[in-house]
């Protein structure tokens, strides 16, 4: 049976892994190769590079950093933030990425989408939504790092990039990001029933119980975390440990 | 030296960087004469089964490794797995290599999740060498949308995805992987261990 993964995501500033709190408060603080390694010790099923600079320096130093783990790490590596051309697409996975994650640039841009799925294939493109609630509960796409709310209905955005060849979608909820009370069980329901391809969730994931809860309550395949294995309150394997005794079927770590 | 043959389809970093780690020399080449005096093959593979063919064939190579595969092993990986059968029906029907009997068709999807994406338990269907000292519960990392179908007895191993999926398929000298084992973690590098231990040296 396939197996629910467990993702940890590292955000990468200019070669470096920083996390922040509702993309705010943002501070250095290590080497993106090692914790890679670590992760891949611990069994995480695969690793998310986030690059929050999407400046030309930092996205040469984002390369390095792949071409690094690359060598050193064989779970798939998804590579996002800052991608916004089949030129960017071609480099980063060249580099050694294995998935591209694209995001306010595939609002911008939604054939972006579809070129890259035909010249690479769909399972090397992963769309990241980040998607807010409104007063109305409706949920609506938000880019630029939450800055911008597009109005776009987040329901409709996801039919249209499966249909544009996306392999994969990541879910992450604005308003439960960094807040640790759980994932956003609703949002994830509303977009995994109207798509067939694979739904990560990602955002306010704080404690063990919050992973069941999301493969107990949702479809997701997978669930995303960064700040929770970063600050090593939790490791990956006490994750895949605790679903293991509530039934979820896990890759072993050992 | 194991030769990577590069047809312009994809993943050919990635098993580089697994066989460097392992420290198995290995070559990625289009070229007749690294086929021809290299101890085994892979073939790697990403996307489409009739464009892969129609790259493999551009290069000219497909007449040299049917011929080489009579004399060493060869390891197809994902794509490169599918098209060792006689026939594939991604969008439209092609012709395949014929190295195992067989054809390449949609997984049958029952409400399933497609692409099948992710972590799956290989289930042990025959002996075979490339399956040695893996350990009870070996995970391994696979995305595809099509499969293989075919005889069991060409199967080393399946996994369980609505129906069963062939993961691990062999015959003679000539084996293929549907799953990824340059990205299948401590399991996918035994693997590409035991390939080495069937080169010829």
């Amino acid at each position: 049976m396939l197996a629910k993964r467990i993702i940890p995501c590292l955000d990468v500033r200019n070669g470096k892994v920083v996390k922040g709190i509702n993309f705010e408060g943002i501070k250095d603080v290590g080497d993106p190769v090692e914790y890679a390694k670590l992760y891949n010790q611990q069994g995480a099923d695969e690793l998310v590079f986030y690059d929050i600079t999407a400046s030309h320096e930092g996205r040469g130093a984002m390369l390095d950093v792949v071409r690094e783990t690359a060598k050193q790490v064989f779970v798939p590596l998804t590579v996002g933030g800052g991608i916004s051309s089949i030129e960017d697409f071609r480099e980063t996975l060249r580099a050694g990425a294995d998935k591209i994650s694209i995001n306010s640039s595939a609002v911008k841009n939604p054939e972006l989408i579809s070129q890259a799925a035909d010249i690479f294939g769909s399972q090397c493109v992963v769309v990241g939504m980040d998607v807010k609630r409104n007063k109305n509960d409706s949920f609506t796409v938000v880019i630029n790092g939450g800055r911008i709310d597009t109005q776009k209905n987040a329901v409709e955005w996801a039919k249209k990039v499966q249909q544009l060849g996306a392999g994969e979608i990541c879910l992450n909820s604005i308003d439960t990001d960094g807040t640790k009370a759980g994932f956003d069980i609703e949002m994830l329901n509303a977009i995994c029933d109207v798509v067939t391809i694979p739904v990560i969730a990602s955002g306010g994931c704080g404690n063990l119980g919050h992973f069941s809860e999301v493969f107990e309550k949702t479809k997701a395949s997978a669930a995303l975390a960064a700040s929770l294995f970063h600050f090593k309150e939790l490791t990956v394997s006490e994750v895949k440990d605790y679903l293991k005794n509530n039934s979820i079927n896990v890759r072993g770590v050992k | 030296m194991i030769a990577i043959i590069d047809y312009g389809a994809g993943n050919l970093f990635s098993v580089k960087n697994a066989l460097d780690y392992l420290n198995i020399n290995s070559t990625i080449t289009n070229k007749k004469e690294d086929i021809e005096n290299a101890d085994g093959l892979i073939l790697p593979g990403v996307g489409a089964f009739p464009a892969a063919m129609k790259m493999l064939g551009k290069t000219g190579l497909i007449e040299t490794i049917k011929e080489q595969t009579k004399q060493k092993p060869m390891l197809g990986i994902c794509l490169g797995m599918q098209i060792l059968f006689e026939k594939g029906y991604e969008f439209e029907e092609a012709d395949g290599l014929s190295l195992i009997n067989g054809k390449v068709d949609k997984i049958v999807d029952n409400g399933l999740i497609i692409p099948h994406m992710g972590w799956n338990k290989l289930e042990k269907q025959n002996d075979c060498p490339l399956m040695y000292n893996l350990p009870d519960e070996a995970y391994v990392y696979f995305v595809h949308s099509f499969q293989a179908y075919c005889k069991k007895e060409n199967i080393a191993a399946y996994c369980e995805y609505g129906d069963i999926i062939p993961a691990l398929v062999f015959e003679g000298n000539v084996y293929g992987a549907q799953f990824h084992p340059e990205k299948s973690g401590d399991v996918g590098l035994k693997i590409l261990k035991n390939f080495e231990s069937l080169l010829n040296q």
